[in-house]
């Protein structure tokens, strides 16, 4: 009997290890970037051929525009989003003392909006908050991902991970079972990848449109054929929380180009 | 918002260079042949025209249709024979209107 439970342990351990060696260790780490043909990878690297760069023209008049109760502008507390919000992006999903709980970018952005402009949210996935999304995230372009080094964030990244490696839908596959396990492998032609979140908010050509992380996220979650967590869900942020701190020291992209 | 426009070209070229001209809008360019949950009709929502004028003469035209992508690339050539400004028209469906500008310098 003794015999058995070690072996059962050894067992345990042995698929514990096999669990740990699916994460993808930091030097083989690769942005979506490296999996994309070569157009598409130009469409990226040139600002003025990215149509990701529409959306961070745009913002530059919301940064300005005056808004809510208080009638202040982004800029009347921020000044000049080349300098305050440099970094700013490296380091969402941040923790929210009032909340008690991460917040990432864009909830960030209609937090500041209620309570220092008294202004109504913007919707999510909206052009608005978008491009003031790609605004910010593209002041921190070439900044090394920086998220979750606050000590509070620890069990919420916990959470995220567990998230990541869940099976769950018709499928049951989990987040690692492909973006850890089969990233170098082709599913239906097209490049698993890594599942990096470094290029946020991004245009997608197969949308024809600026979107968040969130988005992307729950097209994965619909294509494994379970029920997608809601846009600003805890879980949301939980599971792009654990993805950046999966991404810690990649350098961010925004707005990147994906197929 | 305004519609957004980038535009690339060369702010320096030699005379007789052949230059790329790369002009990029911000559009949905809703074909019409969608339907919504309910089946009715997404009307069509589409740039029709593109211009470029040099100096106010044209030297590029196209005409839009249902098919082509939302946020509209174009890229095209011309010989850069003299200094001057570029002006970019794009019209279409519900009074769509926008305009953007650039200028070269030609030396010899």
């Amino acid at each position: 009997m003794r015999e058995l439970v070690a072996i059962a342990v050894v067992a345990l351990l042995t698929t514990a290890h096999l669990v740990e060696a699916g994460e993808i260790p930091p030097a083989e780490r690769r942005s979506g970037t490296t999996f994309m043909a070569p157009d598409t990878k130009a469409m990226q690297d040139d600002d003025t051929s990215n149509p990701g760069m529409l959306w961070v023209m745009e913002a530059e008049s919301l940064w300005a525009k005056k808004d809510g109760a208080e009638n202040k502008s982004c800029a009347d507390c921020h000044g000049d989003a080349r300098d305050s919000m440099k970094g700013v992006a490296a380091r969402y999903p941040a923790f929210d003392r009032t909340l008690g709980r991460p917040v990432d970018l864009e909830q960030a952005i209609n937090l500041s909006r209620v309570r220092h402009q008294r202004a109504s949210p913007l919707a999510d996935e909206s052009r608005e908050l978008l491009a003031l999304e790609a605004f910010i995230a593209e002041q921190s372009r070439g900044m090394p991902i920086t998220a979750g080094s606050d000590p509070q964030l620890e069990p919420f990244i916990e959470k995220g991970h567990e998230l990541f490696t869940n099976r769950e839908g018709q499928l049951n596959l989990s987040c690692a079972n492909c973006h850890d396990d089969n990233w170098d492998k082709r599913l239906a032609g097209s490049a698993i990848t890594q599942g990096q979140p470094s290029g946020y908010p991004l245009y997608r050509l197969e949308w024809q449109s600026l979107g968040s992380l969130q988005r992307r996220l729950r097209g994965c979650i619909t294509g494994v054929r379970a029920q997608a967590f809601d846009f600003g869900s805890p879980e949301m942020v939980e599971l792009e929380l654990y993805l950046m701190t999966r991404a810690a020291g990649m350098l961010i992209e925004s707005p990147a180009v994906r197929p | 918002m305004a519609p957004a426009a980038l535009i690339n070209v060369p702010a320096k070229a030699r005379r007789g260079d052949v230059i790329e001209i790369k002009a990029l809008t911000s559009h949905i360019m809703e074909t019409g042949y969608r339907r919504t949950a309910a089946g009715e009709i997404v009307p069509r929502d589409i740039i029709t025209s593109f211009i470029c004028r040099f100096n106010g003469a044209e030297v590029f035209r196209a005409d839009f249709f249902p098919a082509i992508a939302a946020n509209p690339y174009l890229s095209f050539f011309m010989v850069a024979n003299d200094s001057g400004k570029f002006d970019f028209e794009w019209t279409g469906d519900h009074g769509f209107g926008a305009t953007a500008s650039a200028s070269i310098s030609v030396v010899e």
